[in-house]
């Protein structure tokens, strides 16, 4: 079941080419809740003197992995978009290092889906970034 | 006596030379395609539609992080802009500093709130940002990013900055 939901949501992964164009991968999948990595690429910097990634990759990291977290979800939903997001830079990622981001849908009602997502580096024990989103849950009708 | 104002040629390639300098000083914005139209001193940021920008293939629609990249980016290069106008428009930014693209440091992002209105359909779009507050240390940037119509805005964004020290 576990290696079933995993799979499914490799596959809803690397079918955004977003995601790919980023080099997204997916750890693992659990019951409402995603991990996904991206490795660091110069083509991602946002501040060319320190070499730190662009916030920006930081948020699409964030949404996609919430966005699994969201289709992970037990419900089983069959689609979901971003309504809100809310994110929080609590410091810049160490440039060269691959950034991982966990996210957990905590709740959910009939058609709306609540995440909270933390992103790191190599440093296990200081966030890099921390989210909040609310998304559209698609079921099937 | 009154003091000639510079010629209208010399003015405008510095604000160009400021404005390329400030964008191509940031190789993300280069990765998604992201441009500025420049009239005075507002900025219009364009994203040309490309496929790898596709969030959802089934539709298809433009990812919702590249949407949140999209406006991050409008925001911090409208409140450098704003940050560097009055140095570029006194000559202080000398077109040799702008053209060796030595600016000063970037705003960094404290905090980002995307507000995601209506899917991103598969065509090009745009964003303006508006400084609401630029402080000594603090800023605060609203960001509005629409695809054919200006009125029909599909996402907009709110966010705080830690301003770059003014002596480097």
């Amino acid at each position: 079941m576990s290696d079933d939901r995993t799979r499914i949501a490799r596959q809803f992964i690397e079918a955004i080419p977003h995601s790919r164009a980023l080099g997204m991968r997916i750890l693992r999948v659990g019951e409402g809740e995603a991990e996904i990595e991206m490795p660091y690429d110069t083509r991602l910097i946002g501040d060319p003197e320190t070499g730190v990634i662009h916030g920006g990759a930081v948020s699409a990291l964030m949404d996609t992995c919430s966005g699994a977290a969201v289709m992970a979800h037990p419900d089983a939903p069959v689609a979901t978009a971003t309504i809100g997001l809310r994110i929080d830079y609590m410091r810049a990622a160490t440039p060269g290092e691959t950034i991982r981001a966990h996210a957990v849908c905590h709740h959910v009602t009939r058609s709306v889906a609540f995440v909270r997502a933390t992103t790191f580096d190599g440093d296990e024990t200081r966030p890099v970034a921390t989210a909040a989103g609310t998304f559209t849950l698609g079921r099937k009708t | 006596m009154r003091q000639q104002p510079e010629p209208r040629q010399v003015v405008k390639e510095r604000r160009d030379a400021a404005l390329a300098a400030l964008v191509e000083g940031v190789p993300y914005a280069q990765f998604l395609g992201i441009g500025f139209d420049r009239r005075g001193d507002e900025l219009t940021a364009v994203l040309p539609f490309h496929d790898d920008l596709i969030g959802n293939p089934a539709l298809p629609a433009i990812h919702g992080g590249a949407t949140a990249a999209f406006l991050e980016v409008t925001a911090i290069i409208e409140l450098s802009w704003s940050f560097i106008w009055e140095d570029v428009e006194s000559g202080a930014l000398s077109m040799d500093v702008l053209r060796e693209g030595r600016l000063p440091r970037l705003p960094k992002t404290i905090d980002f709130t995307v507000d995601y209105l209506r899917s991103g359909l598969p065509r090009d779009a745009y964003a303006r940002a508006r400084v609401n507050r630029m402080g000594r240390r603090y800023a605060s940037v609203h960001v509005e990013a629409w695809q054919d119509n200006r009125t029909r805005l599909f996402a907009q964004a709110t966010g705080h900055f830690l301003m770059p020290s003014r002596d480097g």
